[in-house]
C-alpha cells in the first residue's frame, strides 16, 4: 500500500513536496498509474484539484498562463488558447481518447518528459516558459528549450513542482501541428511536428520547426529553421532537416526520419 | 414473425449496464486461490530440472508440474503432440512449464521466482518457410503437421503450355483474436470429489474431451460463464488452461482461479497462422477467362499441432476464390516451428488463402490492363458450376453481391465520401481510392463432418418455459438470444418464454464446438427440430389433435407436470465427401460476399484513413437484421486491422515483442469508416428459415480490397499483410525514385 498526501492548496503542496520527496507528484494519474504495477511508488502528492494548479487566463501581453493541473479538456475548448495559440488546443484534442484528455494533465505531459508527448513539441514552437515554485525559493520562469536537458531529464529540482505553461499570444503567426500515430486515436505518437512562422511582407523573420519523437527529447530543428529566414517560404528548406530518431518496437529510424521531413515539406508547401 | 426482425438481444442490458458477471465479476469462492504460470524462456531447450527454492517458505503454496498429472501429459485435441505442461523439453517460448496457486495475485507471482529450471537451450528452428524437412526436428520426420490437396482436371499442361501464366507470391503474418476480456477460467472442487471447470471459453466440450484424458478418472463438468469475446482464440486454448486449473485445484483441494493479464494473454495464447502462398494462374487473355490455377500455400502451426489441420484445409478449400475455373490444383502444407502454436480464428485459413488469391485476380487484371471488377464478372460462380472439389454450386447469389458492389463503386467515383480534417491532421497530402473485392465461404464443417458429429440439443418444457440446451456458447455474436427466437417462431410462442439453459456439459449435450460459422444454420437448425419433437411430444402426452397450437397445449398441461424434455440431433445431410482425395460436397452450403473500401492514403506517411466500407453479403435469411449487421461490420473492422494496422513483432526467441495494447495497434472507433451492409438473402434449403453460417465470412476479404484500393489510390502494389504504414510509406518511396 502507498501513502497519498493530498494538499488543499498550492501552498500546501509545495511544502509536502520539499517535506516528502518520495512522494511522486500525481496529477491526473494517466502516466503514473500506468506504472503502477512494474515501479509501484511508496507515496503520492495528490496534485488533482488542487486549488490555484489548475486553470487558463490572459495575463500581461496577450500571453496565456496555463496551470499545471489543467487537463487536456479544458486547453482543447479553451477560446483563449483557441485565439492566441490554436496549436496546443489541437495537439489536447489527439492526446491519447477523450477519457484521457479528461484526467490527463499538461503539467503531467511536461513532467513525464516522454519524446512523444504530444504537446512538447508545440510548447517549443510556441516559445512557452515553464513556471516552477518550490516552499523554499519561490518561483522561477524557465524558458521550455533549457527545461528539457536530457531523456527524461528536467531542469527541476527535488522540491520543485511545475506550476504553470505561459505561452505567448502567436495569433498572428501562421502555426501547425501535425500528429502521425499510426491509428487515429489513443496512438503513442511517431512523428510530431510543430511549426510557427512569422512573416513580414512575405518574408519569414521568425521560425520554429520543433518535432516529437525523434531524439531523447523534444527538438527544434534550428537548421530548417535557418533555411526559412530571411526569404519567403521555401519548402525545399525541409531539406536541410537533420534529424536521428532511433529504431523500437512502434517504428524504424528510416521510417521516422522520412516522414518527418515529409510531412515538414507539405506544410512548407502549403505556406 | 419474429425472424427477420430487429427484437433486443436477451443480454443486451445486463452487457451495456455492466451488470453481466464475467469470469473475474464473479463472487469470489471460500478459500480460492491464484493460479500463474512459470513459462519456457527458451524456443527449444532441454529441462534438466525443476527446482524450488529450499530457503523460501512454501507455505500455503501448490506447485504442479508435469509430475502431479494423474492422467495423461496431453491436451487432446486433434493429436496428442501438446503436453499440458513440458516434460524434459520445451517447444517454444512461453510453453507452460509448472503452475503456481497462492492466496493471492502476489503471493504467486513471488512463489514463481523461487522455482528455478534448468535448461540445456538446443539449436531452434523459427522460420516456419524453412522448417519443411529440415535437419531439426519439431513434428515428425519432416516438420509437417499436415497436408492437404484438391485436384480438378489438369493444371500443369494448361500452366505449362498456355499463352499467359501469371505467378504472384503473397505473404500475411499473425494476428491476435483480442477478445475483451482476456482468457479465465476457474477449477472448483465439487462436495461429490469431483470438479466444476468455469469460466470464459468458446467450445466446452472441447475442454471436456482434453480434461478426461488428463485427469484421469476424476469426474468433472464443465460451465461457460458470460464470453466477453472470443474469435476463435477461446477454442483451442482454453483446453490447455483448463487442465491447468484443474490440475492446480486437485491438488490443493481448494478452487482455483486463473486470469491472464494482458499481456501474458498476448505473448502466451494463439493467433491466426502466419502464410505464405503462391498462386500461378493461366488466363485466356482475349476472353480473360481462368484457364488454370494453382494456389501453394505453405501455414506456420507453430511448435504445436492444436486445430491446425482443419486451418489448413479450410484454407485449400477457398484458394480458388469465387471463381470458376475446370483446371485447379490447390495444396497446403501446415509446418512446424519453434514458436508458440497458431490456432483457430475467425475465418480459419480462408482470409489468409482469399487474399493470395483476390491479389492475385488484381494482379491478372494489372498484366491484362483491364478492369479488375470486369475480369471477376467473366470468372465469377454462376449456378450449375463445380468448385475445385466437384461440388456443384447452385446460388445465384455471386452474380447479386457483385452488382451491388461495383454500383456502390460507382456511385464512389461519382460522389466521393468528403474528406474530414482530423485535429493533428489538417492539410495531408492524401490520395483517395476506391476498389472491391469478392468473397465467399463455406459453412460448416468440411465434408460429412456435420454428419459425424451429429449435433444433438435437448429441448424441454418447464412449466411455460421453453428451454434450449445446447452447447454453443454465446460469445457476443447472439446465439443466446437467437436461438430461442428460432424456437418461439417454430412453436409460435412468446420469446420471452424462451431461453437458452446454462452451457454446463453436466446438463447439455454435445451439440459441437462455437466454430465454423456453424452454430445459427447447423445447431440453430438441430433446435428447430428439437421444437418440433417437443411439440408432438406434448401432443402425444396430451392426446391432442394436429390442430391444438403450442400455447395451447401448454395450457391445458398440469402446471405441476414435470418437465418434458426431447431430443434433437442432426439428420446425415448426405454430403458426399471423398476426404482421401478431397473430392464431392466440401460444404453444406456457400455464403457470398463482395467487399468495398473507399479510403485515402497519406503520400507522406504512407498511412491509410478509411472513409467508407460497404459490404454485399448473402446471408441466407438473417435471423436478426441487427446482429447479422454487427457481425458484418465487426468481422470487417476486424479485417481493416489485419490490413494495416495489427503486427505480431516477434523477437529473436519468437516471441511476442509488442504484447500491450499500446503496441500493438487495432482500429478504434475513430480508424473505423463508415459502414454500409447491403444483406443478401439467397436462403439455403438446410439452415433455419433459409440462415446460412456467416461468423467469419466478414474478416475473409476487406484487406485484399484495401490492398486493391491502396493500389488505386497511388499505384503501389502491395501483396503482404499487414500494409502497415511503414511498408506502404516504403513502396511510396520505390516508386518515387524509380520515376
Ligand atoms: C491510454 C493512454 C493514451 C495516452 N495517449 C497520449 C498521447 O496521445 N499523447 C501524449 O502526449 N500522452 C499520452 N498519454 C500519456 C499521458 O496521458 C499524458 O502524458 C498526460 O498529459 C499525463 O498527465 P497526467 O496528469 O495524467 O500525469 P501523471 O500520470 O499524474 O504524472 C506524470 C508524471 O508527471 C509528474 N507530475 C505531474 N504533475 C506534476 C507537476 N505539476 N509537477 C511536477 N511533476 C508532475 C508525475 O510525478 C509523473 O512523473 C497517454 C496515456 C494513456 C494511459
Amino acid at each position: 500500500m502507498s501513502r497519498v498526501y493530498r494538499p488543499k492548496d498550492l501552498a500546501e503542496a509545495l511544502q509536502m513536496r520539499a517535506d516528502h520527496p518520495e512522494a511522486a507528484p500525481l496529477a491526473g494519474g494517466t502516466d503514473l498509474m500506468v506504472t503502477r504495477h512494474s515501479a509501484p511508488r511508496e507515496a503520492y502528492l495528490n496534485l488533482f484539484n488542487v486549488e490555484g494548479l489548475s486553470g487558463i487566463e490572459v495575463i500581461q501581453g496577450g500571453a496565456i498562463r496555463v496551470g499545471a493541473a489543467t487537463i487536456h479538456r479544458q486547453i482543447a475548448c479553451s477560446p483563449e488558447i483557441q485565439r492566441a495559440a490554436p496549436i496546443l488546443a489541437e495537439a489536447a484534442r489527439v492526446i491519447g481518447g477523450r477519457q484521457i484528455q479528461n484526467r490527463g494533465t499538461i503539467g503531467g505531459n511536461i513532467a513525464n518528459a516522454s519524446p512523444a508527448g504530444d504537446t512538447l513539441p508545440v510548447l517549443l514552437a510556441l516559445d512557452a516558459q515553464i513556471e516552477v515554485q518550490s516552499a523554499a525559493r519561490g518561483a522561477r520562469l524557465i524558458p521550455i528549450e533549457g527545461f528539457f536537458k536530457g531523456y527524461k531529464q528536467l531542469d527541476l529540482a527535488a522540491d520543485e513542482l511545475i506550476t504553470a505553461v505561459i505561452v505567448p499570444d502567436h495569433h498572428q503567426d501562421a502555426l501547425y501541428f501535425r500528429k502521425v500515430g499510426t491509428r487515429a486515436a489513443v496512438a503513442i505518437s511517431q512523428v510530431i511536428l510543430a511549426g510557427r512562422v512569422k512573416r513580414v511582407e512575405g518574408r519569414v523573420i521568425e521560425a520554429r520547426v520543433a518535432f516529437g519523437s525523434v531524439a531523447p527529447t523534444p527538438i527544434r530543428a534550428r537548421e530548417v529553421e535557418a533555411a526559412l529566414i530571411g526569404h519567403p517560404v521555401d519548402p525545399r528548406a525541409a531539406d536541410a532537416l537533420d534529424v536521428h530518431p532511433i529504431d523500437d518496437i512502434r517504428g524504424t529510424a528510416v521510417y521516422r526520419r522520412a516522414v518527418a521531413h515529409r510531412v515538414l515539406r507539405t506544410w512548407l508547401r502549403a505556406l | 414473425m419474429l425472424i427477420g426482425t430487429n427484437y433486443q438481444r436477451l443480454d443486451g442490458r445486463a452487457k451495456v449496464t455492466g451488470a453481466a458477471r464475467y469470469v473475474d465479476d464473479l463472487p469470489q469462492p471460500e478459500g480460492c486461490l491464484f493460479g500463474l504460470t512459470l513459462r519456457s524462456p527458451h524456443p527449444h531447450a532441454r529441462i534438466d530440472a525443476i527446482r524450488r527454492d529450499p530457503g523460501y517458505d512454501w507455505q500455503g503454496i501448490t506447485v504442479v508440474t508435469a509430475e502431479d498429472i494423474p492422467g495423461e501429459n496431453v491436451v487432446a485435441l486433434m493429436t496428442d503432440d501438446q503436453p499440458v505442461l513440458a516434460a524434459g523439453l520445451t517447444r517454444h517460448v512461453t510453453e507452460p512449464i509448472a503452475l503456481v496457486a497462492a492466496p493471492t495475485r502476489q503471493r504467486a507471482a513471488e512463489a514463481l521466482k523461487h522455482i528455478h529450471v534448468d535448461y540445456t537451450p538446443l539449436p531452434a528452428l523459427l522460420d516456419f518457410e524453412i522448417a519443411q524437412d529440415h535437419e531439426i526436428k519439431i513434428y515428425g520426420e519432416d516438420n509437417v503437421f499436415a497436408r492437404a490437396a484438391t485436384l480438378r482436371g489438369d493444371p500443369d499442361a494448361l500452366l505449362r503450355d498456355a499463352e499467359l501464366v501469371i505467378e504472384g507470391i503473397y505473404r500475411v503474418g499473425h494476428q491476435e483474436q483480442l477478445y475483451i476480456e482476456p482468457q479465465g477460467l476457474i477449477a472448483l472442487p465439487r462436495e461429490d470429489g469431483g470438479l466444476t471447470i468455469l469460466g470464459s471459453m468458446q467450445c466446452p466440450y472441447y475442454i471436456h474431451k482434453a480434461l478426461k484424458r488428463v485427469l484421469g478418472g476424476v469426474d468433472f463438468n464443465v460451465r461457460q460463464t458470460t464470453t466477453g469475446g472470443a474469435f476463435g482464440g477461446k477454442e483451442d486454448y482454453p483446453s490447455i488452461m483448463g487442465a491447468h486449473v484443474a490440475l492446480l485445484a486437485l491438488k490443493a483441494k481448494a478452487p482455483v482461479k486463473m486470469i491472464y493479464a494482458r499481456d501474458e494473454d498476448l505473448i502466451a495464447t494463439t493467433k491466426r497462422h502466419p502464410a505464405v502462398i503462391r498462386v500461378r494462374a493461366a488466363v485466356d487473355p482475349k476472353s480473360a477467362k481462368l484457364l488454370a490455377v494453382e494456389s501453394q500455400m505453405i501455414f506456420d502451426g507453430g511448435a504445436y499441432n492444436t486445430l491446425s489441420p482443419v486451418v489448413n484445409s479450410r484454407g485449400v478449400l477457398h484458394g480458388a476464390g469465387p471463381y470458376v475455373c475446370e483446371h485447379v490444383r490447390v495444396t497446403g502444407v501446415m509446418v512446424a516451428s519453434h514458436t508458440p502454436p497458431n490456432g483457430a480464428f475467425r475465418g480459419f485459413g480462408a482470409p489468409q488463402s482469399q487474399f493470395a488469391m483476390e491479389r492475385h485476380m488484381d494482379r491478372i487484371a494489372r498484366h491484362l490492363e483491364m478492369d479488375p471488377a470486369e475480369l471477376r464478372r467473366i470468372n465469377y460462380y454462376r449456378p450449375g458450376d463445380l468448385t475445385p472439389t466437384g461440388q456443384r454450386l447452385d446460388d445465384p447469389a455471386a452474380e447479386e453481391v457483385f452488382e451491388r458492389a461495383r454500383a456502390w463503386v460507382e456511385a464512389a467515383r461519382r460522389a466521393p465520401a468528403p474528406v474530414e480534417e482530423a485535429p493533428g491532421g489538417r492539410g495531408r497530402d492524401l490520395a483517395r481510392g476506391v476498389a472491391f473485392v469478392m468473397g465467399f465461404h463455406g459453412a460448416g464443417f468440411t465434408g460429412n463432418g456435420e454428419s459425424g458429429l451429429a449435433a444433438k440439443v435437448d429441448v424441454s418444457l418447464e412449466g411455460d418455459r421453453v428451454l434450449i440446451h445446447t452447447a454453443s456458447i454465446d460469445m457476443g455474436q447472439g446465439i443466446d438470444t437467437v436461438f430461442p427466437a428460432i424456437v418461439a417462431e417454430t412453436l409460435d410462442y412468446p420469446l420471452d418464454k424462451v431461453s437458452c439453459a446454462p452451457h454446463d456439459t453436466a446438463t447439455v449435450p454435445n451439440s459441437g464446438p462455437t466454430a465454423a460459422s456453424r452454430s445459427v444454420m447447423v445447431v440453430g437448425g438441430v433446435s428447430q427440430k428439437g421444437a418440433r419433437q417437443l411439440r408432438e411430444a406434448l401432443r402425444a402426452a396430451l392426446g391432442a389433435g394436429p390442430e391444438a397450437t403450442f400455447a395451447e397445449l401448454v395450457a391445458a398441461r398440469s402446471p405441476e407436470a414435470p418437465p418434458l424434455r426431447v431430443r434433437a440431433q442432426y439428420d446425415d445431410d448426405g454430403a458426399i465427401w471423398d476426404a482421401a482425395r478431397y473430392w464431392g460436397d466440401a460444404y453444406p452450403t456457400y455464403a457470398w460476399t463482395a467487399v468495398a473500401v473507399e479510403l485515402d492514403v497519406d503520400r507522406d506517411t504512407g498511412e491509410v484513413i478509411y472513409r467508407r466500407l460497404f459490404q454485399a453479403t448473402d446471408v441466407g435469411k438473417a435471423m436478426n437484421k441487427v446482429i447479422v449487421e454487427g457481425q458484418l461490420e465487426g468481422g470487417a473492422v476486424q479485417a481493416l486491422g489485419y490490413a494495416t494496422l495489427e503486427e505480431v513483432v516477434i523477437d529473436a526467441r519468437g516471441a511476442m515483442k509488442n504484447n500491450r495494447l499500446t503496441d500493438y495497434i487495432i482500429p478504434t472507433t475513430m480508424d473505423t469508416p463508415e459502414l454500409e451492409t447491403a444483406i443478401v438473402e439467397y436462403p439455403f434449403a438446410g439452415g433455419p428459415y433459409g440462415a446460412k453460417g456467416i461468423g467469419e465470412l466478414p474478416h475473409d476479404v476487406p484487406a485484399a480490397a484495401v490492398a486493391a484500393a491502396i493500389e488505386d489510390a497511388v499505384g503501389v502494389v502491395l501483396d503482404q499483410l499487414p500494409m502497415t504504414p511503414q511498408r506502404v510509406l516504403a513502396a511510396l518511396m520505390m516508386q518515387e525514385e524509380e520515376a
